[in-house]
């Protein structure tokens, strides 16, 4: 019986994220270099910005934006979908009983699988940069599952929030532009004045951005966000699961 | 065995309309205390009991209670006060086709369908040609369903939906879905299920089918219910209404 459930699940979350990823390209032509597109024209943009016109000093400055931007487009696109989610499954939501939270669990799946297909893009540019890949980068797996955590978990706190209030999904397109500029992520965190310092890392999003940017960018394992982030993902889940818990029976009632 | 219980079963709606976050934010107070006090009855202090191969129907006006009572049985929604025991695979066929995603092809749309209906991929897959098959869809089985008519969707969804293998089956007004051999056809696949000993909850303002197929009736009036018991009499009074 427990087996058959485990069976189960599993098929549940292969199916909706196998969904998700089939579905987000399937009439388009370019398919898959769409998700590249961005994070690739974002690099140009900022590289004529900073390297051309105000000429920052900073070496391998394009390796550094490539470092954090695919990062924040699967955190930034994951959190911009699941706004909506339930709202665009209402149907579903309102008709039939399954776990809601595998939703956002697929979710997170089919845009972290993008990311995935993005690493090798990154590697290009690594050795284009004629650096080296170390040992480090076998710590991956570990920093897919934080970040995995993380983004599941805000995802299902902002889906809820937005059943609540429709504005919800406004307040979180401004407020992830705002985290972006916020976020060393077009700028190091070596230029952030050093009172302001500890302030980064009361921005949630930055623990996370910064492992990815650190080991792409010089094979470096950085401790201090690591630490951070795994708490915050944890905090962030406890959360999300007690509000998901607590709530996940109003959901038909108001989608 | 008892398949569905209601033990005194209260369900009020909350009214959410707050006006946005801004409204919400200013009169704060103020609206906390409308939002406690803007609360609809849907269901007043329901009990009836549904036992193992009954099949029963659910009759009523509009906007009595039906289809929350439905709901409560498919566990999406939660009682206000009260109980709701359930005991049983649930097969619901409330809303043909819910989750169904336009880009998909008929076949990948039955394989999403059925697992979010409860059957594993494996199950799905063993009984793929008997969906199609039904489902009367030929070639169009591989385009996606965007292109399909809506009697063909209905079809689709219900040839998935009457593949699980529920103990309990709930069926909201969906009997009138495709063609008038098709129908037919529906109608024939719930007797089926009825002859297979199958609990069967039914949602219908046809009375014509109420009296075919079921065996006991539960008539629910203004949030309440009023009658649980035998077809013919239960008819009667929901005609007096």
């Amino acid at each position: 019986m427990i087996l058959k459930d485990v069976d189960y699940y599993t098929d549940l979350l292969l199916e909706l994220t196998k969904k998700d990823i089939k579905v987000r390209y399937k009439n388009s032509y370019l398919g898959y270099l769409w998700s590249l597109a961005n994070p690739l024209f974002l690099t140009l943009i900022f590289y004529f910005v900073f390297k051309i016109v105000t000429k920052v000093k900073m070496p391998d400055y394009t390796l550094f934006l490539i470092s954090g931007l695919f990062i924040w487009q699967w955190i930034n696109n994951a959190i911009m979908v699941g706004t909506n989610l339930y709202i665009s499954n209402a149907s579903l939501i309102k008709k039939v009983n399954f776990p809601r939270n595998f939703l956002a669990i697929s979710l997170v799946l089919s845009e972290g699988f993008n990311f995935l297909l993005s690493i090798p893009v990154i590697i290009l540019f690594i050795f284009f940069y004629h650096k080296q890949i170390k040992i480090e980068w076998l710590i991956i797996p570990l920093y897919l599952v934080i970040t995995s955590l993380f983004i599941y978990s805000l995802t299902l706190i902002v889906a809820t929030i937005n059943l609540f209030f429709r504005d919800m999904e406004r307040i979180v397109g401004l407020l992830l532009t705002f985290i972006f500029y916020l976020t060393p992520i077009i700028y190091p965190m070596s230029m952030v004045p050093s009172h302001y310092k500890f302030f980064l890392y009361l921005n949630i999003f930055f623990p996370i951005v910064n492992l990815w940017q650190e080991l792409f960018f010089r094979n470096a394992i950085n401790d201090i966000s690591l630490i951070i982030s795994i708490i915050y993902s944890i905090i962030l889940l406890i959360f999300s699961q007690k509000v998901y818990n607590k709530l996940k029976y109003k959901f038909a009632e108001l989608v | 065995m008892i398949r569905i219980e209601f033990k005194n079963v209260y369900k009020y709606y909350t009214l959410l309309n707050t006006g946005g976050i801004k409204n919400f934010i200013l009169h704060f107070f103020k609206h906390i205390q409308t939002i406690k006090n803007n609360k609809v009855l849907a269901l007043e202090n329901i009990s009836f009991t549904v036992k193992d191969k009954e099949v029963v129907g659910i009759i009523g006006k509009n906007g009595a209670g039906k289809s929350t009572t439905l709901g409560l049985i498919a566990e999406v929604l939660a009682p206000t006060k009260g109980e709701v025991y359930v005991n049983g695979k649930i097969a619901p066929l409330l809303e043909l086709g819910a989750g169904f995603h336009p880009d998909l092809t008929g076949k990948e749309n039955i394989i999403l369908n059925g697992i979010l209906l409860g059957m594993t991929k494996k199950e799905i897959i063993g009984k793929l040609d008997s969906i199609i098959e039904f489902s009367e869809l030929g070639d169009f089985i591989n385009e996606p369903i965007r292109i399909y008519s809506s009697g063909m969707l209905s079809r689709l969804g219900f040839s998935v939906a009457v593949h699980v293998n529920p103990d309990i089956l709930l069926i909201d007004e969906v009997l009138s879905v495709g063609d008038f051999k098709f129908q037919e056809k529906s109608k024939n696949k719930i007797y089926e299920f009825k002859q297979k000993g199958k609990t069967i909850v039914f949602v219908s303002h046809d009375i014509g089918t109420i009296r075919e197929l079921c065996t006991k009736v539960v008539v629910i009036n203004d949030h309440r219910l009023i009658y649980e018991g035998e077809v013919e009499k239960g008819v009667e009074i929901y005609e007096k209404l």
